[in-house]
């Protein structure tokens, strides 16, 4: 069988700039796989390319088998590719459970017609995606802000918003773009028990970029580092957390006299 | 504020439905009694619009005007929803076990009985919220686009005549015997029963023309849509008045009298009951998440483009029906109606009344409206004032007056005689 998702041989170019070289990435389901490397090192960038905000210049990406690369954003999104943002992105109009409603909406089955005029199957649908919006609050602890508006929360919540927001698209995988951002240590203990309960109840293989090494060591199974666009290490935590050239890359070179 | 706030205390126990009933009354007085009370005043008649027309013209009748509000409006609404509220609120606890449709129906009946018994005075009244309701529809389509949606549009009176013309020309070709397109097609005694289906017609139209502008402009973000939107205006108008066909210059008249009372009154319910469940269902709430941050959207899944275009041509079909009924209600349209004036008197009651607001839109659209009447004595000084509302309006709400907030049906007609229901959300 194919593996989840499959990223072969990944190269993009931003005019003339290499962002990306060569990258690979094998993700096979219910893995949890981590991506570090210093501040501008292009994990962001990474994460675009294989959710579709860019389509790559090179190389292969390979969602259950079948091609993404090129495709819409969207559509990428509702072949079951979730993610959170780096700088959160939330709407800020809206509320939290509204958030959560509305993430369901590749899985939606009543058309125009049945939002217009609130026919029975319209109804029903709807007060089933409030029903799994409730549950899914629950879990991410965020029952209590329920019609509160995103922007008025803590900033814990607000990163928890957005994962649960990434979760209600129903993804067979989860991108999480430095989930702890920002997060006081309270919170980091509270986020690395949010993932594994994620991960454990919903079988969603995950794939992180972080910069917190307490937090990557604690979750990942393997790690990639990269470095000015290219991977320079790849494997379990003990492993990546005593390669000279991941040290060298974030402590700088240690001058031999 | 706070004083306001004191006097109203008493009444906060009146439910909607005792409003309505003491409403009813008052009309009924009105009904009855109005020419007595307007003589022993020395009112020359029963002021027309709560006596703003009168105030203004000649000032010394104001004293009469107040004591005719307070008599006939005020003081048995007041007292009326005061004391029969253990009743009304029986009432309303009644309803409320009822199914939500059941209770809506009932209320809207009865407030359409009382506008229905207040414009019967005169014939202005009648027109005036025949306009009023057509605002209604108008703001609230507007309101999608530049509130739920996020974008900034200018062309709705083009839209409105699209749907004026289309339902025109329709009518008189099917079933009026006109000198602009001869003998009637089909028996006009049908004519009101396929009046929908006219709209409707209309509606498609304003959709379909909505294309011209969302195509090109919904591939980018910003004042490209503005821009587009306004010269689209202009087109329609221009290509209305040079297309001889539909009378050109001089415009369309003797439309058939099928915008009656009722029938602006049934689509205006009609249009707020869809856009409401439009805007709250999963897919109206994608046209937030688009307006307020297109990325996110589009990861989880929203396609931004087809949510947007499916937006603004439900605004301009809804664009469309009103400019339809409008030319009903005039019975008379011409180019002229739909420039820049219409556009600012649209977008000042949609910024008016508030963004991303079904309560928003109607009350920027009563009030509007209702102003615009009531201070026509005062002709040219109308336009320095109205706009100095907005104004203000923009200074201390820079959303509107009631933005950002959902409508709530079962809030509105709900018993006041005790504590709302801790609802889970």
């Amino acid at each position: 069988m194919a593996p989840l998702l499959e990223v072969k041989d990944m190269t993009h170019y931003f005019g003339g700039l290499r962002a990306v070289h060569g990258f690979n990435l094998t993700i096979e389901p219910g893995q949890i796989r981590g991506l570090i490397g210093p501040n501008g090192a292009g994990k962001t960038t990474v994460f675009n390319l294989i959710t579709g905000v860019y389509t790559p210049t090179q190389g292969s990406i390979m969602l259950e088998g079948q091609n993404i690369k090129g495709m819409k954003t969207h559509k990428i999104a509702s072949r079951g590719l979730g993610r959170t943002f780096q700088n959160l992105l939330l709407w800020r109009h809206m509320n939290v459970i509204d958030h959560i409603r509305m993430a369901h909406y590749s899985q939606l089955s009543y058309g125009l017609f049945g939002a217009f005029f609130g026919t029975p199957a319209c109804r029903r649908e709807e007060e089933e995606v409030r029903e799994n919006s409730r549950k899914l609050m629950e879990i991410f602890d965020i029952s209590q802000f329920g019609q509160h508006i995103v922007g008025n929360l803590p900033y814990g919540a607000q990163r928890r918003v957005e994962m649960a927001r990434a979760m209600a698209t129903n993804p067979k995988i989860l991108f999480l773009d430095e989930p702890t951002a920002g997060m006081t240590p309270d919170e980091l203990i509270r986020m690395i028990e949010i993932i594994r309960q994620v991960h454990r109840d919903f079988g969603v293989a995950i794939f992180l970029i972080e910069h917190r090494m307490k937090f990557v060591m604690e979750l990942c199974e393997s790690i990639q580092t990269l470095v000015f666009g290219e991977i320079i290490a790849e494997g379990p935590p003990e492993e990546i957390q005593n390669n000279q050239k991941v040290i060298e890359a974030y402590l700088g070179k240690e001058d031999v006299h | 504020m706070e004083i306001l706030k004191k006097l109203f205390r008493p009444f906060a126990v009146v439910p909607f439905a005792g409003w309505l009933f003491g409403g009813f009354v008052a009309v009924l007085l009105e009904y009855y009694l109005g020419d007595l009370v307007s003589y022993y005043l020395y009112l020359p008649k029963i002021p027309v619009l709560f006596g703003t027309l009168i105030m203004l013209k000649e000032p010394v009748l104001i004293p009469s005007v107040i004591a005719y509000d307070l008599l006939i409006y005020l003081v048995p609404m007041l007292l009326l929803g005061k004391f029969l509220a253990p009743i009304t609120n029986g009432i309303a606890t009644m309803l409320e076990k009822r199914p939500l449709w059941v209770a809506t129906l009932v209320h809207l009946v009865a407030l359409y009985g009382i506008l229905h018994l207040w414009s019967g005075i005169n014939d202005y009244r009648v027109l005036v919220v025949k306009l009023t309701m057509i605002s209604i529809i108008l703001t609230l389509s507007l309101n999608i686009i530049n509130g739920y949606q996020g974008e900034f549009s200018c062309s709705h009176p083009g839209f409105m005549a699209l749907g004026a013309y289309t339902s025109s020309a329709l009518t008189l070709l099917l079933f009026t015997n006109d000198k602009l397109y001869g003998e009637a097609l089909l028996p006009p005694a049908l004519g009101p029963w396929l009046f929908p289906l006219v709209l409707i017609a209309g509606g498609v139209v304003a959709a379909i023309g909505s294309l011209i502008v969302a195509i090109p402009s919904f591939r980018t973000r910003g004042d490209y849509l503005a821009i587009i939107s306004l010269a689209f205006m202009f087109i329609v108008k221009s290509a209305v008045e040079n297309l001889e066909v539909l009378g050109g210059p001089r415009g369309m008249s003797s439309q058939p009298n099928y915008a009656s009372l009722t029938v602006v009154f049934v689509w205006m319910a009609l249009c707020v009951w869809i856009i409401h469940n439009f805007t709250t269902s999963i897919m109206g709430k994608a046209l937030n998440a688009v307006r307020d941050n297109e990325a996110a959207a589009n990861s989880m899944t929203v396609n931004t483009r087809k949510t947007k275009m499916t937006a603004f041509m439900f605004g301009a079909f809804w664009a469309g029906v009103a400019g339809g009924l409008f030319a009903h209600v005039l019975r008379y349209v011409n180019p002229s109606t739909f420039g820049i004036q219409k556009l600012a008197e649209i977008l000042a009651m949609v910024y008016f009344g508030g963004l991303n607001s079904i309560y928003g839109s109607i009350v920027g659209a009563v009030s509007i409206s209702v102003l615009s009447e009531a201070l026509r004595p005062l002709e040219l000084f109308k336009w320095i004032i109205i706009p100095l509302i907005l104004i203000l309006v923009m200074i201390f709400r820079p959303h509107g007056l009631i933005s950002f907030t959902e409508f709530d049906v079962k809030g509105i007609i709900r018993p006041r005689n005790k504590k709302p229901s801790e609802g889970v959300e």
